[in-house]
């Protein structure tokens, strides 16, 4: 076999490959999605799970510890067989969330917490260099192989320069096919296919083999069975405890590498294909897995002692003279590994750029999240993300030299990964799980897997020195990398699976129950916990995955601008693009336009969410939401402004109206009043100037005279008191009016008002009945005032009380900080729809010009009681009219 | 000797009406409310009624109302006085079919005047 042959035969693969990736990218770009829409395809694309170390170290483990390879099969096929209902559920919130990698479902659980996906993006990048570096070393081994068994003189290729060929090819194939769309779309269908044909290959390749080797080599299956049945080697014996641990971590990786994610749930394209794959790929596992044992028995019997186990795939066709063989077993194994290298250097450098290089990019030059030209710059992350990554594992391969076997690389890589099973389950099972928990959990298990099991497989003196292996970190004997806590005897792998797993899963919860989850948390964890049961509203919605069709933008412009606005933008749009109707081609620029269209109805963060929605081409992000929220709030908090406004306006306008109706009672009220004056004033002086003008003829006789001028006297003081009374009254309205305040004492009060009331209608005798014990009172009062009132009180009683032995009782009663005063006579009281007007001006109830008075006398004694902070009211039940008047004991000066 | 019935309330305004339009040869007679001033210009079919506005128990508008609402009171002069002295009140009456209308205080030779002229002397 010619080593140019297989380099030819190489090249023609790869270029096949490529072909294969543009032209499904090509017709995906044009809508002809459907043969890539089976579940065919996303099973193979599943089989990424097997990578070089699966198609050559599987045969190495089997030729070294017998069926323990079987273990790294079990735990996916238990996965997919048991466990479909977890990865479901993963799907559902991959898709629903926008999930673009295991680091974005874990920072998006968390709160979106940046944090979380860095820790998530270094974890997986320190686990998978070395699994990185593990895919080019078995490609540049197998070609070596190749070059060695060469019967040309092929100068032996350059191990190293091998391997940088094959890192630059599989990084230009990872630029070309992963980072291709401007948009930056999350599915990559080309590559899906690809590596789906690379799964066809490698399994074809290593069923040719096995077959070769069993019927070939092992003379039939019987043979064969027997052969292995006689075979002893006590390194085949079955370790339990070892077989466990491999179980489980085969389970936890298929479930958390990067790579696996990105095929499981990112390119997932229907959640429906899991049905499918749930049989079909453990039947490839079983497939892949059947002959590993037969060909490791026969290679051990064949092969020359000392022959690399893990070569053996295509060392033995070679040594049997099978070099047709060996070319296609070359070929599955390169296969396995490039389509390993190239999904995990996509999913690595999607979360390198998304958690890593692009936030530090926004935060040098924040500017940028304004401008625009976002696209570029995040596809020059990836870009630069896939380059690095790959720079990174070919590193680790030239420093770590290669010599590692190919096995205990990748389960460093599992343990790894599955530092993230307990945060991952945790976040989609348990509303509980938060933030701190989850990093504390993470940065823990981290940080045991590092130094329990990562760092000490650079080998004793290698990072961590032996003196450490042997008594400890800071000399601490329960810090012993492979005996943590005294835990001597354990194999090394499950030594570190054990503690980092008990110490993350430990610090999770611990961290979790610590600590409150913010409020994006607590939307995140029930979204993600309750995936299943928001479905109805998610199907309402009408996401679909990926893509979107110009009528569903339409729908929705139509909606939010409404159908004319919508329909004429759009069919302006297709003008533009020189296509007729009103269906544009969904370039970018033509959705920008859309976006700052709809932006202008429904805010910036809600336009960009609804057409990421639709369109699918970018993860809604909680921030997103939580913009659409806030402008919503914005939205709110306006229209209850305008709300606030419009209520003030209505109850400004209602206390204009109240005021104006005041204004013209007001007016009213002083009409009257003036009208009222007017003729209390007018009546007094029409007497006074008939009877001056009829004296001043002086042709009377004297007696006339004298009478007259006693009529005009009377007149002339009725005119003054009622001129005082309004002079009065009008000083008591206005508040202005001079307290004198001192003590007083009640009875002497009463004594002195009885006295001055006795000049009204004198002719009257009154019998007052008092209780003089109870009037031993100091009032803080003005005492002028308070005698005026009790004074007006008495005067009516004895001008309107019509009894013929007429009595007044005054009673006292102190309440409390009050004195209450009570005026009761034994006439015959006011009439009941009288008694609400007595107080008013002018309200004079009888004709009787023999009274005197104004009408003026109740309101002066309303007034002046609102000024000593007391009242005066009438008292109905009585026998006789009866007024009680309240007054403060102690009155303050107030204002 | 022609009737001059006055109604009237306040006494001393009474008095010297009474007084001065005596003195020039009318029969005054004085009523100080509204029931008994009915009553009396049936009683005593009085030439020319002098109406005070403001009255107890029945204003003045209301008594003159009462009067016109009787054909027999359609061509009996009424003299109205008011001491509101507001234009309301006058028009008020003017259309209730007051015959005149003085304001209080009044000069004695005015009303004195405008007596006569309402009695037609």
């Amino acid at each position: 076999m010619p080593f140019n042959v297989l380099v030819l035969t190489c090249l023609a693969y790869v270029a096949f490959l490529f072909l294969v990736a543009f032209v499904v990218e090509r017709r995906a770009s044009r809508g002809e999605m459907r043969f890539l829409r089976s579940p065919l395809v996303y099973t193979l694309s599943l089989s990424i799970y097997c990578t070089a170390w699966t198609f050559y170290g599987a045969v190495g483990s089997a030729a070294r510890t017998g069926l323990e390879f079987l273990t790294i099969y079990l735990g996916p096929t238990l996965v997919f067989v048991g466990w479909w209902w977890v990865l479901r559920k993963l799907l559902r919130i991959g898709r629903r969330q926008r999930v673009t990698s295991i680091a974005d479902l874990i920072s998006s659980r968390y709160g979106k917490s940046n944090l979380l996906g860095v820790l998530v993006t270094v974890i997986a990048v320190v686990a998978a260099t070395p699994y990185i570096a593990l895919q080019l070393q078995s490609v540049t081994l197998s070609f070596s192989v190749f070059a060695q068994s060469s019967p040309e003189t092929w100068a032996m290729p350059d191990r190293d320069a091998t391997a940088i060929w094959v890192a630059a090819g599989l990084a230009l194939f990872t630029i070309l096919f992963g980072t291709r769309n401007l948009d930056a779309k999350e599915q990559h269908h080309g590559i899906v296919m690809a590596i789906a044909v690379e799964a066809v290959v490698k399994l074809v390749a290593l069923l040719a083999v096995g077959i070769f080797v069993v019927w070939g080599l092992g003379g039939g299956p019987v043979a064969m069975i027997t052969r292995i049945e006689n075979y002893t080697d006590p390194n085949w014996a079955i370790q339990p405890g070892r077989w466990g641990g491999l179980i489980f971590l085969s389970a936890a990786a298929v479930i958390t590498l990067p790579r696996m994610f990105q095929v499981l749930v990112v390119e997932n394209v229907e959640e429906g294909h899991l049905a499918r794959a749930s049989w079909a790929f453990p039947t490839y596992l079983f497939l892949i897995s059947l002959f590993i044992l037969p060909i490791a028995m026969i290679g051990l019997e064949r092969m020359p002692a000392g022959a690399n186990p893990d070569m053996m795939v295509l060392t033995l066709p070679l040594h049997e003279g099978q070099g047709g063989l060996a070319l296609l077993a070359f070929l599955g194994g390169f296969s396995s590994a490039t389509s390993m290298v190239i999904v995990e250097t996509i999913a690595l450098a999607t979360m390198v750029s998304n958690h890593i290089l692009m936030p530090a990019w926004l935060w040098l030059r924040p500017q940028a999240a304004v401008s625009g030209d976002l696209r570029g710059a995040i596809l020059l992350a990836r870009r630069f993300s896939i380059i690095g990554v790959l720079a990174l594992g070919l590193e680790y391969f030239r420093l770590s030299g290669g010599s590692a076997a190919l096995a205990a690389i990748g389960q460093i890589a599992f343990a790894g990964m599955a530092q993230v099973l307990p945060a991952l389950l945790g976040g989609i099972f348990w509303r509980g799980g938060t933030k701190l928990g989850a990093s504390l959990g993470l940065s823990i298990g981290f940080a045991t897997w590092g130094f329990t099991l990562f760092l000490p497989s650079f080998g004793a003196g290698g990072v961590i020195s032996a003196e450490v292996l042997q008594h400890g970190l800071f000399n601490l004997q329960w810090l012993r990398p492979q005996a943590l806590f005294g835990s001597e005897g354990m194999d090394p792998l499950i030594h570190s699976i054990f503690w980092s797993l008990a110490l993350n899963i430990a610090g999770y919860a611990a961290g979790s129950l610590l600590s409150f989850p913010d409020p994006v948390e607590r939307i995140q964890g029930a979204a993600f916990v309750n995936a299943f049961d928001d479905e109805l509203q998610a199907e309402r919605l009408g996401w679909t995955h990926g893509q979107a069709e110009p009528e569903a933008l339409m729908n929705m412009a139509q909606r939010i601008l409404g159908d004319e606005a919508a329909i004429s933008f759009f069919e302006a749009e297709a003008r533009a693009q020189g296509k007729a109707g009103f269906l544009p081609d969904l370039t970018p620029r033509f959705l920008a336009e859309l976006e700052r269209n709809l932006a202008g109805s429904v805010g910036a963060a809600t336009a960009h969410a609804m057409i990421s929605q639709l369109f699918g081409r970018a993860t809604v992000t909680v921030e997103d939401l939580m913009a659409v929220a806030t402008e919503a709030a914005q939205i709110m908090e306006y229209s209850a402004r305008l709300e606030e406004q419009q209520g003030e306006l209505s109850r400004t306008a209602r206390q204009l109206r109240e005021v104006n109706e005041k204004l013209t009672q007001l007016s009213v009220q002083k009409d009257a009043f003036l009208s009222q004056i007017s003729h209390e004033l007018r009546t007094p002086m029409t007497s006074i100037r008939a009877f001056s003008e009829i004296l001043a003829e002086g042709d009377l006789p004297s007696p006339r005279v004298a009478e007259y001028g006693q009529i005009i006297h009377a007149e002339a003081k009725r005119l003054t008191r009622l001129l005082d009374d309004l002079l009065d009254l009008s000083v008591l309205e206005n508040g202005t009016v001079q307290l004198d305040l001192g003590l007083a004492h009640l009875g002497q009060m009463i004594d002195r008002a009885l006295a001055a009331a006795s000049q009204t209608r004198p002719e009257r005798n009154f019998d007052i009945q008092r209780d003089y014990a109870s009037e031993e009172i100091h009032l803080r009062t003005d005492a002028d005032r308070l005698v005026q009132v009790f004074i007006n009180l008495i005067s009516n009683a004895r001008k309107y009380c019509d009894s013929t032995a007429p009595i007044l009782r005054i009673a006292v009663r102190q309440k409390g900080g009050r004195v209450v005063v009570d005026f009761i006579d034994n006439g015959a009281g006011i009439a009941k729809d009288a008694q609400g007007l007595i107080f008013e001006k002018f309200a004079r109830l009888t004709d009787d010009a023999r009274v005197g008075g104004a009408g003026l006398g109740l309101a002066i004694c309303r007034e002046i009681m609102a000024n000593l902070g007391g009242t005066v009211s009438y008292l109905p039940g009585q026998r006789g009219a009866a007024f009680r008047v309240s007054v403060p004991l102690r009155m303050e000066k107030s204002g | 000797m022609r009737q001059v019935l006055l109604i009237e309330d306040e006494a001393n305004i009474a008095e010297a009406l009474r007084f001065i339009l005596s003195r020039d040869g009318w029969a005054v007679s004085v009523v100080s409310d509204g029931a008994r001033a009915l009553a009396d210009v049936v009683r005593i079919r009085p030439d020319l009624v002098i109406l005070d506005s403001m009255l107890p128990g029945m204003s003045g508008l209301e008594i003159l109302l009462a009067l016109r609402a009787d054909p027999a009171n359609a061509a009996l002069p009424i003299l109205m006085l008011t001491a509101k002295g507001q234009l309301r009140d006058r028009e008020a009456a003017e259309r209730a079919g007051v015959t005149a209308f003085m304001s209080k205080p009044f000069d004695n030779s005015e009303i004195r005047a405008k007596v006569r002229e309402l009695l037609g002397a």
